[in-house]
């Protein structure tokens, strides 16, 4: 099973703990996570389903090519790990 | 007279309380966090829109001396395909104004990307207003600066009809419904927006409203304070005139009407959008009280030298009475009135950059 990791930066805000997940890409499995964690959907993507501008999903430490999708393949050993882009101020 | 203000900054909302004559921070929360919407209701409760940088906008709401929790926040439907063409996104932006609506539980949110939503369960859920979200008209907001999606900045709640509903929108103009938001028009006329081009500049849907503001106890009476201007309607925003006398300044976001005085309202004036800053360097509140003939410039207190702090739309607020008021600025300045703006007091604070005040009503 692929592992899906969450940033320490959105523990301020609500649980999200690491899980194995099944999917084959990497929507399948964050519906997996967000099905047992609805609230921290919200956190990841926007209100179409893509990912938030300035929330990043690495696969196995690159970063994915289909943000709006989430159709990059994921296999059963894979890292996924989301965590925010940097912005300031 | 409200005793309590809550103060929504780019680092968290700061809550005061006045205590023997002196009002001091008394809770802080969501610090580091910035607030962009702030409602708080006679019961007792507090909601807080948080507009997070990386993971989207939030909404907690706090019910008397309990926890604060995580509601659901405003949720745009599925983009369909034959909305290609939209120019906005089907995504909630930020909660910008949170409002009651005037019957139990009912609560109303405009949003970026002008989105309007209503709950029904106090802030549990939402549903977005079709009506509004479908005219074609829609299409032809625009956003502004500060942001790049156009966003509902004003709701006006006739009290005696929750029915009948007014939203102000940065940058669309001044809707209506009278039929709790099943059917919508858009009324503004007598407005004009002087950096459009020539033909378009008197057209109600580009006017550029700041912010509206009405008089609960006479609610015909509404203020507008305009990108370019002050205005003012007596049939509940349908008609407008301009005020003229208005000083030192035309420009400015916040208005505030006199809760049960029909002529009386005030503005906090700034040069307007090439700079930004309180005209000389001075930081007054203008307040009329002959229906906008006359502007009185209010100062005492307030910074008379070098001073740069500009107030957001939803940073000037005024109590039930009339006579307590608050502003907060973008360079966290915050100033308290007891005397209706004659005379102002600052906290002892330096607080963030303030998006928005907010009196809890007693």
């Amino acid at each position: 099973m692929a592992r899906v990791s969450f940033t320490s930066a959105l523990q301020r805000f609500l649980p999200a703990p690491s899980a194995q997940v099944e999917g084959g890409t990497v929507g399948a499995a964050l519906t997996v996570v967000f099905a047992s964690r609805p609230v921290l959907r919200g956190y990841v993507l926007d209100d179409q389903g893509a990912l938030r501008r300035h929330v990043a999903v690495y696969v196995n430490g690159q970063p994915v090519h289909d943000r709006v999708r989430l159709t990059d393949p994921v296999g059963p050993h894979d890292e996924i790990y989301v965590f925010q882009a940097l912005s300031g101020g | 007279m409200a005793n309590r203000l809550h103060v929504g900054t780019r680092k968290g909302l700061f809550e005061l309380a006045r205590n023997n004559g002196v009002w001091e921070i008394v809770d802080v929360r969501f610090l580091g966090d910035p607030v962009s919407a702030v409602l708080a209701d006679a019961g007792g409760s507090v909601w807080a829109a948080l507009d997070l940088g990386h993971f989207g906008a939030k909404l907690w709401r706090r019910d008397g001396a309990g926890d604060w929790r995580e509601m659901a926040v405003p949720v745009f439907p599925q983009k369909p395909d034959d909305a290609s063409e939209d120019p906005h996104p089907w995504s909630l932006g930020k909660i910008w104004v949170i409002e009651p609506g005037g019957v139990p539980g009912r609560l109303w949110a405009g949003t970026m990307p002008g989105g309007f939503f209503r709950s029904d369960d106090r802030g549990e859920s939402w549903s977005l207003n079709e009506a509004l979200w479908h005219m074609p008209e829609r299409r032809q907001w625009f956003g502004v600066a500060g942001g790049e999606q156009p966003g509902i900045n004003s709701v006006l709640i006739d009290p005696r009809s929750p029915s009948d509903i007014r939203v102000g929108v940065s940058c669309a103009g001044l809707w209506a419904t009278t039929d709790a938001g099943a059917s919508w028009k858009i009324i503004n006329q007598g407005m004009y927006n002087e950096y459009m081009p020539p033909e378009r500049r008197e057209d109600p849907i580009v006017q550029d409203i700041h912010l509206l503001s009405r008089c609960a106890a006479h609610p015909e009476i509404v203020w507008c304070q305009h990108h370019n201007g002050v205005f003012r309607s007596e049939n509940a925003g349908a008609n407008w005139y301009e005020l003229a006398a208005i000083r030192p300044s035309k420009f400015g976001f916040a208005v505030a009407a006199h809760p049960s005085d029909p002529d009386t309202a005030w503005f906090v004036p700034a040069i307007k959008d090439e700079r930004r800053i309180p005209v000389d360097g001075e930081v007054v509140v203008a307040r009329t009280r002959d229906a906008g003939r006359s502007f009185e410039v209010l100062q005492q207190g307030l910074p008379h030298r070098h001073a740069y702090d500009l107030v957001y739309r939803h940073a000037l607020a005024v109590d039930e009475t009339g006579e307590r008021l608050a502003f907060g600025s973008t360079t966290g300045g915050l100033w308290i009135s007891e005397d209706g703006g004659d005379s102002w007091t600052m906290p002892e604070a330096r607080l963030p950059p303030i998006a928005v005040v907010r009196f809890a009503p007693v």
